[in-house]
């Protein structure tokens, strides 16, 4: 049946909303503290602000607990043409996550017939996250990364979150997962004001070479098994996924500089 | 105690039929038509703000004439209907034949059961994979479900416009041409419609997801057959 409600009843442009008025929506899951450890996680993305809009970027492992759960696993999405977002934290809800959030966006904006702005898709993303607590606070947190080109304003920004739904806006680069200390030490220290895209690319793909070097959860280039981190882009042309040619070229020379910084000993 | 006044079931439906007629023939009318890239809609629609012509999902457009309010109601209802089933299920499993039947009960449990027909013709197109596999379903204010190959016609001065229609339609033309005959068809012989006054989309095959691409200012300014 054609979904239809009463005016008082009508959930508007919320698609969530939608879902509980139908009886779709499902409550967040919780386990005991022993079990946590045993589901899938995801790690490390970054993203950082460059001269176009923002480039954004995460590994490809999943870990459950000491193993190596998935080598080819994707954490970096686009949420809708001109925003992305990246996960952290146990694999199915956040997957579960970022599905309904692209979803939240494409159907607000068909219902309405104009896009949310990049403010809006943050919060939108903030409730979510918020929504999730329950799940959280039993081992299962959930915390991504959220970077757009807002095209009022005409430039790159980003947003990062808790796992209580807090949302902090960064200027200039943000990280999440286990090897964010890491990662954002890297972008720190190479970070300048509008960097090109080369540069940007290439510091986002030391800074997740660099936390895959100190964090086991998070996975460096697999030049063996051609697995390369996702990297992206977000500018006024919209999100665009880089090839895993370019990874490639650019990892193998990522790794070229630091052999050579070592005068070839590893 | 009077009794209620006796109506004959048929000229019941005929006196509703009438109003939901006469209801869509005051509003403009609107055309949809295959070509070489996919579905061109078009419809004469003076108002920016207030569409007839949307997208509902990936491959589905969606297209009214009659009541706005009425039938803006049924477009969104049909985004719901699709975005749940996509999610519920996989974007592939949303279909418009599905989507067209569910409209047609809607419509027709209105016009039987309620005091008002909804004074709508609305329209659900899917782009297929080739040009054998475009949809077009028109759905009129009592439920008839009409499977169309190749193009029609919504609205009050439906008859007209698909003989010109019929006389410019060519199968696989390009954007263009596809164009310059709806154009030409909403128009008739005595008036032309500048790009104020058009609302155009298309559906187009070739799309990697969202096919939906609305085409306004000057790109359908260029498109448009050049004033004499």
């Amino acid at each position: 049946m054609l979904p239809s409600f009463t005016p008082g009843e009508d959930p508007g442009p919320d698609f969530g909303e939608l879902m509980k008025r139908v009886g779709l929506r499902s409550e967040p899951i919780t386990v005991g503290p022993s079990d946590a450890a045993a589901i899938t996680h995801g790690t490390t993305c970054l993203a950082i602000r460059y001269a176009d809009g923002v480039v954004i970027a995460g590994d490809r492992r999943a870990t459950s607990g000491n193993w190596i759960s998935h080598r080819t696993i994707e954490k970096v999405f686009p949420a809708d043409r001109y925003s992305a977002v990246a996960i952290a934290g146990a694999a199915g809800p956040a997957i579960e996550m970022v599905r309904l959030f692209q979803l939240q966006l494409e159907h607000y904006e068909k219902v309405e017939g104009n896009h949310l702005s990049l403010e809006g898709k943050a919060n939108q993303l903030s409730q979510m996250i918020r929504n999730h607590l329950p799940a959280a606070m039993s081992g299962m947190a959930v915390v991504p990364l959220f970077a757009g080109y807002d095209t009022k304003r005409g430039n790159g920004r980003l947003f990062q979150y808790d796992i209580t739904g807090g949302r902090y806006e960064e200027h200039d680069y943000a990280a999440t997962g286990s090897g964010s200390m890491h990662a954002s030490t890297v972008a720190k220290l190479g970070f300048r004001p509008a960097l090109s895209r080369e540069e940007a690319v290439d510091l986002v793909i030391e800074a997740l070479w660099q936390a895959a070097d100190e964090d086991s959860a998070t996975g460096g280039p697999d030049l063996i098994r051609k697995i390369f981190p996702v990297v992206a882009t977000v500018t006024a042309q919209g999100y665009q996924r880089l090839e895993d040619e370019e990874l490639e070229t650019r990892s193998r020379y990522l790794i070229g500089r630091i052999e050579s910084r070592r005068g070839g000993v590893s | 105690m009077t009794a209620p006044f006796y109506v004959a079931p048929e000229q019941m439906m005929k006196d509703r039929a009438d109003y939901a007629r006469k209801g869509i023939a005051r509003g403009r009318s609107l055309v949809a038509v295959t070509y070489a890239d996919g579905i061109l809609l078009c419809a004469e629609n003076p108002s920016r703000m207030l569409r007839k012509i949307s997208e509902i999902y990936d491959r589905i457009g969606f297209a009214g004439v009659g009541k706005y309010n009425e039938f803006d109601q049924l477009r969104i209802a049909g985004v719901r209907h699709a975005d749940l089933k996509g999610f519920a299920f996989s974007r592939e499993d949303v279909d418009a034949r599905s989507l067209a039947n569910q409209y047609a009960q809607m419509l027709g449990q209105v016009f039987t059961h309620e005091m008002k027909p909804l004074e709508v013709e609305i329209l659900v197109a899917e782009v297929g994979s080739s040009a054998e596999h475009d949809q077009l379903f028109h759905i009129h204010y009592d439920g008839t479900l009409v499977d169309e190959a190749n193009f029609t016609v919504l609205g009050g001065d439906a008859e007209a416009i698909r003989e010109r229609l019929a006389d410019a339609f060519v199968a696989g033309a390009p954007l263009a041409d596809a164009l310059a005959g709806a154009v030409g068809a909403l128009e008739g012989p005595d008036r032309r419609l500048p790009e104020p006054e058009l609302e155009v989309a298309v559906l187009e095959r070739q799309a990697p997801r969202r096919s939906f691409r609305r085409i306004t200012g000057d790109e359908l300014a260029a498109l448009l057959p050049p004033e004499e």
